[in-house]
């Protein structure tokens, strides 16, 4: 049990995947325009990354080893076909404002990345535990930022989260004259991530900018998708290599 | 004597010239401009111009102060910021959107990416942008109560230009008209003639040189007259009406965001003038030049990379 709570606060804050991993970008900066949406975008990758993680883990031993993207794909995206038809049968609204985005988790990189990186070197439940732990990081990390966005944008707090019928709008916090629309749209999503990802920082949080203690298995330590420094390294000589030529 | 003996090796130079001396060249080339926005809109326009230059030199202020960065306002950059940055506002607007324009432009354009000579874009263009996506409503409300001509009528002339057509537009606001400033427009914007007397003063006082402002307006003159009506009176309504002008010897002319080569800095000026013309003619907008030179602004290293000068006594290396 304690090795699943390490996997769920490892997912949560250690390696927190839009925080410190910064994996999957184009859902966080797209989908983020309100608390909503990003909860909703949150917990269906949740859904899909906690029993990928369960089966990819079950099937690591007979999935062979050079198909296993596709074998990693495949899965995945019958559980996102799953989620996709629960939403648009017991969610439509969510599901019409998210969009694209819901056939898109097939190929987050956060799911791939948890499969590559955990799920497919370990047993079944510390995986099962690892995608919550990841789903629910993303998730909160999904919320933070869709907070700002809809304060400062649309003026409203938790619009769509509250009962319907008492707070139609949510709370009404800013006027509309005095909503700086940009945040809605995907410039705001920048500055609204490299604020937070600052705040952390100056936190001493873990960060992206801030990972000397990412654990090994993290995906931190796979230089494919990270900054991996020693990656950085190579380039920074490369180019210094090829100014010295000229 | 100040003990100070640190010499270094030759060629000295012997000039006065500094970033100080440069920014206040700059602010009084703009002189001509802000008095006539001020006497055209009146009070609103001066309320707004003093708003954003506090705004942006106070934010510099206290950026520096509470990272503990040896304070900087001295070089009037900011104030430059601030006085570009104001000058491409609608004399009418609520002057915390200006004031917050300024803010985002000293904290987040300009700070957060080192400071002056390190901003990858010019701050009051993108502040201008950033307010523009923002308000777009109030940004592009250019009625003015202190104009009393005309007071029906709140189309600039490039926006009556694309909406009625060459013969109508002239109709509206004539070439004299547009060239001494009497119409709706941005604080900065209207007067060409106020414009070019300060451009003349930075170019004699060599603050910046014709080439960027010379191409960009040509590459702007020669696209309108390919692709638009092929009318020479069309071609110069674009020139004298609009940002162009005010784009062209103000904000492309930026030292920190335009290229250094010169080679580059034709390119550059090609490139701006060809994005202004497509946003112009084929756009959704009337406007394009904050846009454009942003744009430009992006792209300005690549083309500094690529325009690097071979340093004398190297061969050229043979591909």
């Amino acid at each position: 049990m304690s090795k699943s709570f390490e996997r769920f606060y490892n997912g949560v804050i250690k390696e927190n995947p839009t925080f410190v991993l910064m994996l999957g970008m184009c859902p966080t900066l797209a989908v983020t325009t309100s608390v909503s949406n990003a909860i909703g975008m949150g917990l269906s990758t949740t859904a899909v990354l906690m029993f990928s993680n369960l089966i990819i883990s079950a099937m690591r031993n007979i999935i062979p080893d050079r198909v296993r993207i596709p074998a990693f794909i495949v899965i995945v995206a019958s559980l996102v076909t799953v989620v996709q038809l629960l939403m648009q049968g017991y969610t439509p609204e969510i599901y019409k404002s998210l969009g694209i985005y819901i056939p898109l988790i097939v190929v987050n990189c956060i799911i791939l990345g948890r499969a590559e990186s955990y799920a497919s070197k370990n047993s079944p439940i510390p995986s099962f535990f690892d995608g919550l732990g990841m789903g629910i990081g993303f998730t909160l990390a999904l919320s933070c930022i869709g907070f700002v966005r809809e304060l400062l944008g649309g003026g409203t707090i938790l619009k769509g989260v509250l009962p319907i019928d008492k707070y139609p709008n949510g709370i009404v916090a800013i006027p509309e004259a005095y909503r700086i629309s940009i945040f809605v749209l995907a410039p705001g999503a920048f500055f609204v991530l490299a604020l937070l990802s600052a705040l952390q920082n100056y936190f001493k949080a873990p960060s992206a900018t801030n990972t000397s203690k990412s654990s090994e298995s993290g995906c931190g330590s796979c230089s494919a998708c990270s900054g991996n420094t020693n990656v950085k390294e190579e380039i920074k000589e490369e180019i210094k290599n090829s100014g010295e030529d000229k | 004597m100040t003990g100070n003996f640190n010499v270094s090796s030759s060629p000295h130079v012997r000039d006065n010239s500094s970033t100080a001396n440069i920014m206040k060249d700059v602010c009084i080339a703009m002189i001509p401009t802000l008095a006539f926005g001020c006497f055209q809109f009146g009070l609103s326009a001066l309320i707004v111009v003093i708003g954003t230059v506090i705004a942006c030199v106070l934010a510099e202020y206290l950026y520096e102060k509470l990272m503990k960065k040896p304070i900087t306002i001295g070089d009037f950059s900011a104030v430059v910021t601030g006085l570009i940055l104001a000058l491409n506002m609608p004399p009418q607007i609520p002057v915390w959107m200006p004031i917050l324009g300024g803010v985002f432009a000293i904290i987040v354009v300009k700070q957060l990416y080192g400071g002056l000579g390190q901003n990858f874009m010019n701050p009051a263009l993108a502040a201008r942008c950033f307010l523009l996506i923002s308000f777009a409503g109030a940004m592009t409300n250019f009625s003015s109560v202190a104009m009393n001509y005309d007071s029906s009528s709140t189309a600039t002339p490039l926006a009556s230009l694309k909406a009625i057509g060459i013969e109508n537009a002239m109709e509206k606001y004539n070439m004299l008209n547009i060239f001494l400033g009497r119409i709706p427009g941005t604080i900065g914007e209207v007067s060409t003639i106020a414009l070019l007397i300060g451009a003349l003063y930075l170019v004699v006082r060599k603050v910046i040189s014709l080439r960027i402002p010379l191409v960009y307006i040509a590459t702007v003159a020669v696209f309108v007259f390919i692709f638009g009506d092929h009318n020479p009176t069309t071609v110069l309504y674009h020139i004298i009406s609009g940002g162009l002008i005010f784009g062209a010897f103000f904000m492309a002319t930026d030292y920190v965001s335009s290229p250094v080569t010169k080679k580059g800095q034709i390119y550059f000026a090609i490139f701006i003038g060809i994005l202004t013309g497509l946003f112009r003619l084929f756009g959704g907008n009337a406007e394009g030049v904050s846009y454009a030179i942003i744009i430009g602004n992006i792209v300005a290293p690549l083309i500094e990379k690529s325009t690097l000068p071979k340093a004398f006594g190297r061969e050229a290396k043979k591909a």
